[in-house]
């Protein structure tokens, strides 16, 4: 029950894009087709997955012992950003098909401050390691929740008569704005 | 005349958030006041105007196949040194017991590390440029990036709890929607369309 209150939370109460402002890069960036939506949320959830484990253990088993936390940011981005490219190579050799279609996310996520906020938000919250990967899953089902129900929007978004200073970032924004008022309706479900 | 050019170039012409849309997670996150944007601002400020000094002058002994990494590692010790800084000098709460600058902005000060912004800078000016400019570009950007995050901050305190830097100016509520989520959308979108439309003219 705690495990999907997690998830509950994650997903909708505190949408990691819509309500805590993480990964709002990628929201924009690549949120133009449903098709490009998907791939990124699959590498997201991949590497977010991924990468809470790492950190987490890093945490407890180096940092905390030697007393050296005041190195988390540094610590936590490079491995991340180590990661990812072991990810990389990885996948390139045991598995092409999945290479082709998550591939030319994975560079990009290095740079996506939800990997490393999820990260470090898991240390803040002092949960155990099944509850800190369990909320890392939670929040990649959320980032993808949000990147494709916004990108089906833009999509329909294309078609519609815009007028011509609202054009690209500003309509894109106030229509994130608008999904992100929807989301508010959740609020409450979970303290 | 041309490093004045270089340093007013983050205000408007290449201003991060509005223009160059950079750095959108920090500037919608921690608007809700005036004083938190300009704190986050600054906060920028400092890493981009380090982290391009110190890159301008290793830029030459750094093998060109590790300089991502060693950019973010430079860049993440910084973001280390504000952290530790904040969290010494601006964690005292407010006299009404309201959460201090430090816990306010929260994990948005080590993610300055990924920000866009100043990798962006690293990568692309001060990696090939000689370190004055390198410099004023940092600085200039920086100063652009807190202008960005001081007008939306303005605008959403102003509609949302009609106040400016927490000065009060009208009884009871504003529109409480511009201090959460939504309303930092909305707010940065008409903001953007505006910025947009004085650029041209």
């Amino acid at each position: 029950m705690e495990y999907i209150l997690i998830i509950i939370s994650a997903v909708f109460v505190n949408n990691i894009v819509l309500a805590q402002f993480l990964g709002i890069c990628p929201f924009l960036g690549v949120s133009g087709k449903v098709s490009t939506a998907l791939g990124m949320s699959g590498a997201v959830m991949f590497v977010m997955t991924l990468a809470t484990i790492a950190t987490y253990l890093i945490q407890v088993y180096i940092l905390v012992p030697f007393d050296i936390t005041f190195l988390q940011t540094i610590t936590y981005i490079l491995v991340i950003a180590s990661l990812v490219q072991m990810v990389e190579i990885i996948l390139k050799k045991i598995s092409p098909a999945l290479y082709q279609s998550l591939g030319v996310f994975l560079p990009l996520i290095t740079t996506n401050c939800a990997i490393l906020g999820v990260a470090l938000l898991v240390m803040q919250k002092e949960f155990n390691l099944v509850q800190g990967v369990i909320y890392a899953i939670g929040n990649s089902i959320g980032f993808a929740l949000a990147l494709i129900v916004f990108a089906g929007i833009r999509e329909q978004l294309d078609l519609m008569h815009i007028p011509k200073g609202m054009k690209g970032v500003p309509v894109s924004l106030v229509v994130a704005g608008i999904l992100a008022l929807a989301f508010m309706g959740f609020a409450g479900i979970v303290k | 005349m041309n490093q004045w050019r270089n340093f007013n170039k983050g205000f408007l012409r290449e201003n991060p958030v509005f223009v160059l849309v950079l750095g959108m997670c920090p500037a919608l996150a921690t608007t809700t006041t005036a004083i938190n944007g300009m704190g986050m601002g600054l906060a920028t400020t400092f890493v981009l105007f380090m982290s391009n000094l110190v890159i301008s002058i290793f830029a030459g002994f750094i093998p060109d196949k590790v300089r991502i990494p060693a950019f973010i590692v430079i860049i993440a010790s910084f973001v280390t040194i504000v952290d530790l800084v904040m969290g010494a000098y601006f964690n005292t709460p407010g006299p009404q017991g309201e959460p201090s600058l430090y816990d306010q902005l929260g994990i948005f000060i080590p993610l300055i590390v990924v920000n866009c912004i100043v990798l962006g800078r690293a990568e692309a000016f001060a990696s090939k440029n000689k370190i004055v400019s390198s410099v004023i570009d940092g600085l200039g950007i920086g100063l652009g990036f807190t202008f960005a995050l001081v007008l939306l901050g303005a605008t959403r305190e102003i509609l949302g709890n009609g106040s400016i830097f927490g000065l009060s100016f009208i009884q009871g509520d504003g529109i409480l929607v511009f201090v959460l989520a939504p309303g930092a959308f909305i707010a940065l979108g008409y903001l953007t369309a505006l910025i947009i439309r004085l650029k041209k003219s």
